[in-house]
């Protein structure tokens, strides 16, 4: 049911950023700006459920969990390269350059994405059990903490490193662009669940020929 | 206060098996001071004083990572952690204990640094001084937490610079701006926000991190 | 004290044992015997907390105030002597008088002359004689160990038989050579 809503809302979001919502006159690249944001808030939701999960392993030491934490940091890492790379293309197109220390949301999500691969290099680096479980857990949830954080310290230092700042979110958003954003983000929210479900799915029935294997042995 | 007597019972033995093998020290010490050499020859002339000081934290961030590589060296090669864990003290308690060792050693160090610091670039002022304690206590309470994680992974060392870094970003803006600004007080309000919520969540979660 | 049923711990994929079923009550001495590799060591991690159980039920409703632990390696700090690793533990324990009671372990385990010394420069044997001072130091209700005997000389493997019976702590300990320990026995689990 998932994929097939997920396929319309992508369509549809296509249709509406491309042949709907009129252009902004100063900003010809600002048709990115339909996909970045809205890729940028969905990773953000993947680490969130990710950490949601993550608590939910160690508070009620719900097993499944680890599995759904991973595939949701997983994916939330892969919107957040998306992110990066919308980001920058959108640099490129509007002020020239490929890459803008100025822009608190890209600084950010540079800082998360390192710190999410690194996720993934502790995890790997663990054989699977409850130990790796509890490592990658605690690790998720710091995440959670060092976001804001990190927003806040991009901010502050803005004051000594760049003290002009380019302004972002110009002009009021009219009623078309509001509405191509958000079926935009909801198509993309639909996107991650449905990659979400998909991955789960397959990493259980990998874990659970893995167990069969090793019950016949 | 059982929890404070076990933490003061696990720094003491950190600090008297430095005592005896003195080699962490001594290399964060020779460090540091080397680092602040090579940054001379790496800042063009009219760098100024801004950058010197942007790089006295980068030179504490690294010494810091040094001292941090060894932390649970004893604890991980001679399996006494699992002795430590099976005990009735706090787990918690552990990783409180190692944060304060970790913490007398990069202050010593420091104690070498910014006066090097000083002879070799600039003035330090107040407010760097402590931007670099409070930041300090972020580093070592992070630190010593990342520094379990790692040593429980077939990687190790390799892994701490990793985990490390992006966590101790934050920390970096903080200390560089209460050296460069002229109005310090909301760098170092941020400095003690991070601790105070890093440590918070380190201390609810180490029991994770020693136990299955 | 000790009630496992159909206890199983895997690593990833490697299965070290399935379906232990075991039942331990005060004083009891139960021996895990089985050849190397069998997973007597995983099994004493399980009971003693260090290690999760991936299947079957456990429960040790001794808590770790009570709980003593000898693991193959000695678990003790290397570049301390061995009266500053016993009075570390000594104090992680709230053992009451410690000075005493860390004076007459290192005594009654032929460790008193070597008492400042680091353990570094011990022999394995001696290293295993403070093992086992720092299991029994606080006077645990419940003894884990693995392989005691391992490194010991005759000298410290009669001292370890008298600790043994005079005690009236409850045992389990592993083994592969069981026949030193048969007769005092009451219980045996054997992995396969």
């Amino acid at each position: 049911m998932l994929p097939p809503l997920a396929v319309v809302l992508f369509a549809t979001a296509i249709s509406l950023i491309f042949f709907w919502v009129p252009e902004d006159a100063d900003d010809p690249a600002q048709r990115i700006f339909y996909f970045h944001v809205p890729i940028a808030l969905t990773a953000y939701s993947c680490f969130g459920w990710g950490a949601w999960k993550a608590l939910r392993l160690l508070w009620k030491r719900d097993e499944r969990a680890d599995l759904e934490s991973y595939v949701a940091i997983h994916q939330g890492t892969i919107f957040g390269a998306l992110t990066l790379v919308t980001g920058s293309l959108w640099a490129k197109a509007t002020w020239g350059q490929w890459w803008l220390w100025s822009s608190r949301q890209l600084v950010l999500f540079l800082v998360l994405f390192l710190f999410y691969c690194a996720y993934f290099m502790l995890r790997f680096s663990v054989e699977p059990g409850p130990r790796r479980a509890n490592l990658s857990a605690v690790y998720a949830l710091f995440g959670v903490v060092l976001t804001p954080v990190s927003f806040l310290a991009i901010r502050l230092a803005e004051d000594f490193i760049h003290p002009t700042v380019f302004t972002r979110d110009g002009p009021q958003m009219t009623a078309s662009m509001f509405t191509t954003f958000c079926v935009s983000l909801v198509a993309m929210l639909t996107l991650f669940a449905t990659f979400y479900s998909i991955e789960l799915a397959g990493k259980r029935i990998d874990m659970r020929i893995r167990e069969l294997r090793e019950a016949l042995s | 206060m059982t929890f404070f007597g076990d933490v003061a019972t696990l720094a003491r033995k950190d600090l008297l098996l430095e005592l005896r093998a003195r080699d962490t020290l001594p290399a964060m010490l020779l460090f540091v001071v080397a680092a602040l050499v090579v940054f001379h020859f790496a800042l063009p002339g009219e760098a100024g004083e801004l950058a010197g000081l942007g790089l006295l934290w980068v030179a504490i961030l690294f010494t810091a990572l040094l001292g941090l590589s060894r932390a649970w060296v004893a604890e991980r090669e001679q399996g006494v952690l699992d002795a430590l864990v099976l005990s009735p003290a706090d787990r918690s308690a552990i990783w409180v204990g190692k944060t304060l060792s970790s913490l007398a050693f990069l202050v010593l160090a420091e104690a070498i640094a910014l006066p090097a610091f000083w002879i070799f670039f600039t003035n330090l002022d107040a407010p760097t001084v402590a931007g670099v304690l409070l930041a300090d206590i972020g580093l070592c309470s992070v630190g010593a937490f990342v520094a379990a994680m790692s040593t429980a992974t077939r990687a190790r060392e390799l892994l701490l610079p990793v985990l490390f870094l992006p966590l101790a970003i934050p920390l970096v803006v903080g200390g560089v701006g209460a050296s460069v600004v002229d109005d310090p007080g909301r760098y170092l309000a941020f400095l003690g926000l991070y601790d105070a919520l890093f440590a918070t969540i380190c201390w609810a979660s180490f029991e994770y991190v020693v136990t299955e | 004290m000790i009630h496992a049923r159909a206890l199983a711990k895997r690593y990833g994929d490697k299965r070290v044992f399935a379906g232990v079923d075991l039942d331990v009550s005060a004083g009891d001495f139960a021996l895990v015997t089985g050849a190397n590799g069998s997973g007597k060591t995983t099994l004493l991690r399980l009971l003693a907390g260090l290690a999760a159980p991936s299947g079957g039920t456990l429960r040790v409703e001794t808590e770790r105030e009570r709980l003593g632990y000898l693991a193959h390696e000695p678990l003790v700090y290397r570049e301390l002597t061995a009266r500053e690793n016993l009075w570390l533990f000594a104090r992680l324990y709230r053992v009451p008088v410690p000075g005493e009671r860390i004076g007459m372990l290192l005594e009654r385990f032929g460790l008193w002359d070597a008492r400042d010394e680091r353990v570094a420069s011990y022999s394995r044997g001696m290293q295993q004689r403070l093992a086992l001072c720092r299991a029994l130091l606080h006077e645990p209700a419940l003894l884990l160990m693995d392989e005691p005997y391992n490194a010991l000389d005759s000298a410290g493997m009669e001292l370890l038989d008298a600790e043994l019976a005079g005690s009236s702590a409850t045992f389990v300990v592993a083994t592969h050579a069981p026949e030193r320990l048969a007769a005092r026995a009451t219980a045996q689990l054997a992995l396969p």
